[in-house]
């Protein structure tokens, strides 16, 4: 009984929450309105984060040595990530402000990742299509943290130039296919059951690991003036990787805010692409902030 | 009795494609002055990652979950009260009825000499 209560309350606080999320969206898009639009997302936010202790209620009988544990972990993490990112974000300039929404847009991403993580190291897909999914979330979320910390190095001024070496797009792909591979050779391994040379862990590290370092890759020889633009494409891929990893785990909230944002953060850059009248192919993959930049300088 | 909240195979893919559209459809139209603020927004709706976070921190089962579920929740965290700390201030420069309520900032317009 108490576990079924606990379910529904769990269902119907994340209800409210997407539905706060997506009407507090649509009022942050209109200049009246947007101030009050965060405060209903954040009551969402709230409802949510509140009601998912109530988990503690419908565990596995495995885990109830672990629990006390998870739970001291749990609010350790809450109180160390909440009250250091908050305060971090009350006190930065306002002039700051961009390279502050990629470092928070990176650690969404690497906690998508890190979900991704314990699902693959526990061997927890069911099929086929799980594993799949996980692997695609995991590959985004890494690329937008570390793509998103190179963002934050940048507009912070620890990353002056645009770093190029010869023939970068092609490396680019090499590592992006090199990844692929990577995930494709461990859910074949999975599926299979055939020898995966080094174990399956092994080949996750090596995976996690490619998909960091491309996202650097892919950041590194952007300038500067054009970072917005990419924070933009980050978040809309953090967005992505959150709903990715909210199939894995069943979890709807996480489903439909992640994939809001990813849509909202597609649109978002499209627009400000456009804003600069370049297109976003021309952002990623010509260089062209360095050139804007010179001519300020 | 239990009840199953999941959604899988073709549900959620029409969940994907209604909150994707959803997502497309209430972003636009929007003014270029809130292209900044909407992007930071968004970045604190997808903090929600924290309760996936949390899900999997409890039902962690080993040291190796524990210590990656730590992190999950950690920056999970970390991006949705960081995110509402930063979009709270920079939508605070919209707000019509408030004046007086932060005097001395320090670019404020005053320069009448």
């Amino acid at each position: 009984m108490l576990t079924l209560l606990a379910q529904l309350t769990i269902g119907a606080a994340n209800l409210v929450a997407a539905f706060l999320f997506l009407f507090g969206l649509k009022r942050m898009s209109s200049p009246a309105t947007a101030a009050s639009g965060i405060r209903l997302a954040g009551i969402g936010m709230v409802a949510a984060v509140l009601a998912s202790f109530l988990y503690v209620l419908n565990i596995d009988d495995s885990v109830k040595p672990y629990l006390l544990m998870n739970i001291t972990l749990a609010l350790l993490a809450l109180a160390i990530g909440g009250v250091g990112a908050w305060l971090a974000g009350r006190k930065v300039a306002m002039t700051a402000m961009p390279q502050m929404v990629a470092i928070y847009n990176g650690m969404g991403g690497g906690a998508a990742g890190a979900i991704a993580a314990v699902e693959l190291f526990g061997n927890n897909a069911h099929d086929a299509s799980q594993l799949i999914v996980t692997l695609l979330g995991a590959l985004i979320g890494a690329i937008s943290m570390s793509g998103s910390v190179i963002a934050w190095a940048k507009l912070q001024g620890i990353i002056n130039k645009p770093l190029r070496i010869k023939s970068q797009q092609i490396i680019n792909g090499v590592v992006f296919l090199a990844a692929i591979a990577v995930a494709g050779w461990i859910v074949f391994v999975t599926l299979s059951g055939a020898d995966p040379l080094l174990s399956i862990a092994s080949w996750t590290y090596i995976f996690f690991a490619i998909a960091l370092i491309f996202g650097i890759l892919m950041t590194l020889p952007i300038g500067g003036a054009d970072m917005p633009v990419v924070i933009s494409i980050y978040n809309a891929f953090t967005g992505l990787a959150v709903g990715l990893e909210g199939f894995v785990l069943g979890n709807p909230a996480l489903m439909i805010a992640g994939m809001v944002v990813g849509a909202a953060g597609l649109l978002l850059t499209l627009l400000m692409a456009k804003a600069m009248n370049r297109s976003v192919a021309n952002v990623l993959f010509t260089n062209f902030g360095d050139i804007v930049k010179a001519k300020h300088g | 009795m239990s009840f199953d909240f999941t959604i899988t195979g073709f549900v959620a893919l029409y969940i994907f494609m209604l909150a994707g559209f959803a997502g497309w459809v209430i972003i636009g139209n929007v003014p270029a002055i809130l292209h900044t603020p909407l992007m930071s927004g968004s970045n604190f709706i997808h903090g929600i990652v924290v309760v996936g976070g949390l899900y999997t921190l409890i039902n962690a089962s080993t040291t190796q979950e524990q210590v990656i579920g730590f992190f999950a929740v950690l920056l999970g965290a970390g991006n949705a009260a960081g995110g509402y700390a930063v979009t709270d201030r920079m939508l605070a420069m919209f707000k019509s009825s408030e004046p007086a309520s932060k005097p001395h900032r320090s670019h404020a317009s005053k320069k009448k000499h």
